[in-house]
């Protein structure tokens, strides 16, 4: 009796130290001794009772969307896949997960940087050979480039995003009689009218710093050229360089007239993404808002049509270059699992990406992916850009840096550019605090 | 709170863990004071190994690795115990740890003071007590999500902003035309003066006065406002304010075209040398008019209570508040378990003593003061440490409250550890060194309390 109950006491201990030991040995495990496949599919799916967890980023209706690719990924191949959401901080989601020996079978990393970086610390999974030649017969040499590190391949682009954009509510633009810039001057100028209208032109994410990177990315490319624009990418030219300034001074033209922001700047600050798109298309407060492709998704959450209340144009020359800048999210392996090479697999196909080109939000880097799956026009055209956009595209520079500098947050690039905001008078000291932030983060 | 409770906790464990082997070997050892070596050692094991696994081990590694580089295999000394010191945002970080360490702790025993002495001596008292105690049963984090709504800017959203706005409000409220200007310019007859919006030129008896303004919210406009007309010269001071914007673009600026509208209940002033000599208010077309001035030159000015924007409370979630407001939400959370220690110390005050003080014709502040205090010193005292301990690890609240922009702002040691260790930075070895000096921190509060703790024992 009393030895019993030390037994069980003994045995409680051992399951707390279980459950302490790491995050929760889910998934995976199971599988191998093949744990009795719930569906009654029938023998023709080759992944029967195979359990895969893939973990991404996206969240609300990104994440719906991705669910129902997943979906086609289950019925094609009998897999069961589970979506686990990272946050904005993937590195702060997968870093105690790789550390513990426990990371997901697939994840879906924002930054091409963290390939890098994951990669070194043999956290990556090499492609099979199946996927890379998908990969070959469906991308171009330049997106299987950015998913190599150290000659391997290790990764696939395979969501794009079109960073090159301003959205306006069209309504806002009627009223104040104005038409979408092609020029940065035309812009500040339109923007003193809608001011003078009544409503605020731009609504910022000052709480997201990654906007603001962006945006100063897509001025950057514009006025100082994509030489300049790979110098700074890479930290060869500093940030003190005269075009940086040049490029802060073009932003402050819009961040320093109280007039022009929603809810003035500390409102600004507080605003961060899907929030400051409902500003302008739910509560109508603002006039534009400078973003990617995605925030389509958002607009049509805040009741807009995407073409006709919700509209957008390329943004606009600010020097001699019109900047197209890209984004991305990279899929890589980090289990040796056959399961996680098929998920890839699908995900790189022609088949995969139509199924996502389907939906809202979504544009396919697979040039094999006809432009005619997107949901509606404003799509198609951004589709057919990116696959058929030549020599001066230029990726995302703040994801090319190491994560340190230009992917957290409140630190690096996302903290100096949202003080500069704050002081838009203060160019030279935001340049020397990006200096010095640059400096320790590529040390 | 648990470390003050995971002493005593700590023996029962043993004593469980052990009593398998324990009895079996009692009848065989010797006669004498205490068990010997080898039932100590069968007692003390269970403990000292999950101890040794869950806090000696992760310390020491902690500590080891600290003295090596972000990859782990460069060994940099004290190097990352310098930066601590020398970065610039660090030294926030602590600033703040150190308003923290001062504020919450004595805020948050005062107000359990405060609560468990006044539920002594009402009738619903358990109710109150169970009120109060509550937050203590919602996660840190889910208070914290709470919380972050609560300090929301826009008084629609933020129920702290709601409130200040609704007192506020009571007292002075606001109207017209919020965030409006006059178009200024060359051409323009008219331009900002300390927020009033002032003609530039004297104004003659009998000249129109024209004053444009833009940018007036489309909530803002009256539904009574109608399209306004350009006045006609008169023999009086006389003009038009209105809206200079065509909508859809068009129209002269500076100029009354076709359909802009006229600014109804704008208050108008005609001011001779500095004093006010007339006073009017808008029509619905925006068309003004002074009745009986003598002839002369006036200046004629909107004052600035025509653009005062609404009262929007204050910006809780800025760079300036953001540390006291946080306090705030780690003070709801926390008062009720003061409250709930202190009262357990209060019931087993000796009565006689209180009412010894009374019949001698003390004051129930004296006796307060005097009596209650002093006899609750040991139960504040532990309230008071076990808030220093949790305000020096405050972590979740921080991170979830303040809006990305402002953590900077808002940074605490714990939070700053996560994100170098983990957060995008990926210096671990840097994080250790957080990790090792929030130890060194906490530690002579731990040892306060474990010396207490033991003198009350012994």
């Amino acid at each position: 009796m009393r030895t019993a109950r030390a037994a069980a006491v003994l045995a409680g201990l051992a399951i707390a130290v279980a459950a302490c030991g790491g995050n929760a040995p889910t998934t995976t495990e199971p599988s191998a001794s093949g744990s009795a496949p719930a569906s009654a599919g029938g023998g023709a799916k080759p992944l029967e009772g195979v359990k895969l967890e893939v973990a991404a980023k996206w969240t609300g209706a990104e994440q719906k969307n991705f669910e129902q690719v997943l979906k086609a990924f289950t019925d094609k191949t009998g897999a069961q896949v589970t979506y686990a959401s990272t946050g904005e901080d993937t590195g702060a989601y997968l870093g105690p997960r790789i550390q513990g020996k426990n990371p997901p079978d697939v994840a879906i990393l924002p930054q091409p940087g963290l390939v890098q970086q994951y990669a070194e610390q043999d956290a990556l999974k090499p492609l099979s050979d199946d996927v890379i030649k998908e990969i070959d017969a469906n991308y171009t040499p330049y997106w299987k480039e950015l998913g190599s590190a150290d000659g391997k391949v290790y990764g696939v682009l395979i969501k794009a995003a079109h960073k090159s954009l301003v959205w306006y509510r069209s309504q806002a633009f009627e009223d104040a009689g104005v038409q979408p810039a092609t020029t940065w001057d035309e812009l500040v100028k339109n923007s003193q009218t809608i001011a003078d209208s009544g409503t605020a032109p731009f609504s910022l994410c000052g709480a997201s710093g990654w906007t603001l990177t962006d945006l100063f990315e897509n001025v950057y490319l514009s006025t100082a050229g994509p030489e300049n624009y790979d110098k700074l990418s890479k930290h060869e030219i500093p940030w003190t360089d005269p075009s940086v300034a040049t490029a802060l001074e073009k932003i402050a033209q819009i961040v320093g007239k109280q007039d022009f922001l929603v809810d003035g700047t500390s409102g600004t600050m507080q605003t961060d993404f899907p929030t400051c798109v409902s500003k302008v298309f739910s509560n109508k407060k603002g006039a534009m808002v400078i973003e990617a492709d995605f925030v389509a998704v958002e607009a049509v959450n805040s009741g807009a049509k995407v073409g006709e209340d919700a509209k957008y144009f390329p943004f606009p020359k600010a020097g001699d270059t019109a900047p197209v800048i890209l984004g991305g999210d990279v899929a890589v392996a980090m289990k040796d699992s056959p399961g996680a090479q098929a998920l890839l697999q699908f995900l790189a196909s022609k088949e995969g990406g139509e199924v996502w080109a389907k939906l809202p939000g979504y544009l396919s880097p697979n040039k094999n992916v006809s432009p005619d799956n997107y949901p509606d026009e404003l799509t198609r055209q951004l589709g057919q850009t990116i696959v058929s956009a030549g020599e001066s595209v230029r990726y995302d520079m703040s994801d090319l840096a190491p994560s340190a500098f230009g992917g957290t947050d409140g630190k690096g690039e996302w903290k100096v550019l949202q003080d500069f905001v704050r002081k838009p008078t203060d160019i030279k000291g935001a340049q020397q605090a990006l200096e010095a932030e640059a400096k320790k983060a590529w040390k | 709170m648990t470390e003050r409770l995971d002493g005593p906790k700590v023996p029962p464990a043993q004593v469980a863990g052990g009593a398998a082997i324990g009895p079996a070997e009692t009848p065989r050892t010797r006669r004498r004071l205490g068990p010997s070596p080898a039932v100590a050692i069968a007692f003390l094991l269970p403990a000292a190994l999950l101890l040794g696994i869950w806090v000696i081990y992760p310390i020491v590694y902690s500590i080891i690795r600290s003295l090596f580089d972000a990859n782990g295999s460069g060994f940099v000394g004290l190097g990352n115990y310098v930066s601590i010191f020398t970065d610039a945002s660090m030294l926030t970080t602590i600033r703040n740890n150190l308003i923290w360490v001062v504020v919450a702790p004595i805020v948050v025993t005062t107000l359990g003071l405060i609560f468990a002495v006044l539920t002594e001596r009402i009738k619903w008292a358990t109710a109150f007590k169970l009120i109060v105690f509550m937050p203590m049963a919602v996660s840190l984090m889910a208070a914290g999500v709470i919380f972050r709504l609560v300090y929301e800017q826009s008084p629609d959203k933020g129920l702290a902003n709601a409130v200040i706005t609704t007192v506020h409000d009571t007292f002075s409220s606001s109207q017209g035309y919020p965030g409006a200007r006059p178009r200024e310019g060359d051409q323009s007859q008219v331009a900002t003066q300390n927020g009033a919006v002032v003609t530039k030129q004297p104004v003659q008896v009998g000249q129109p006065v024209l004053i444009p303004i833009v940018g007036v919210k489309p909530a803002a406009l009256p539904a009574e406002a109608t399209t306004a007309k350009a006045p006609a010269a008169g023999n009086d001071v006389s003009g038009v304010v209105w809206f200079d914007f065509t909508a859809g673009g068009g129209g002269t600026s500076g100029q009354v075209d076709g359909t802009e509208k006229g600014l109804p209940g704008m208050a108008v002033e005609a001011v001779r040398g500095n004093e006010v000599v007339g006073t009017a208010t808008t029509a619905e077309d925006g068309s003004f008019r002074f009745d009986g001035l003598p002839a002369g030159s006036y200046t004629v000015r909107l004052p600035q209570s025509n653009f005062q924007a609404a009262y929007n409370g204050l910006n809780w979630l800025g760079e300036t508040l953001i540390t006291p407001a946080i306090i705030g939400a780690f003070v709801w959370v926390w008062a009720g378990f003061a409250m709930v220690l202190i009262a357990a110390g209060l019931a087993a005050i000796p009565r006689d003593a209180l009412e010894a003080a009374r019949i001698d014709g003390a004051t129930e502040w004296q006796v307060f003061r005097r009596i209650t205090v002093p006899l609750l010193s040991p139960v504040l005292l532990v309230v008071f440490v076990t808030m220093i301990i949790n305000t020096l690890k405050v972590f979740d609240l921080v991170f979830i409250i303040a809006p990305s922009s402002v953590q900077p702002q808002a940074n605490v040691v714990a939070l700053e550890m996560w994100r170098v260790s983990f957060g995008g930075g990926n210096n671990q070895g840097l994080g250790s060194a957080l990790a090792i000096f929030l130890l060194i921190l906490v530690l002579p509060f731990m040892i306060m309390n474990i010396r207490r703790f033991r003198r009350e024992n012994a």
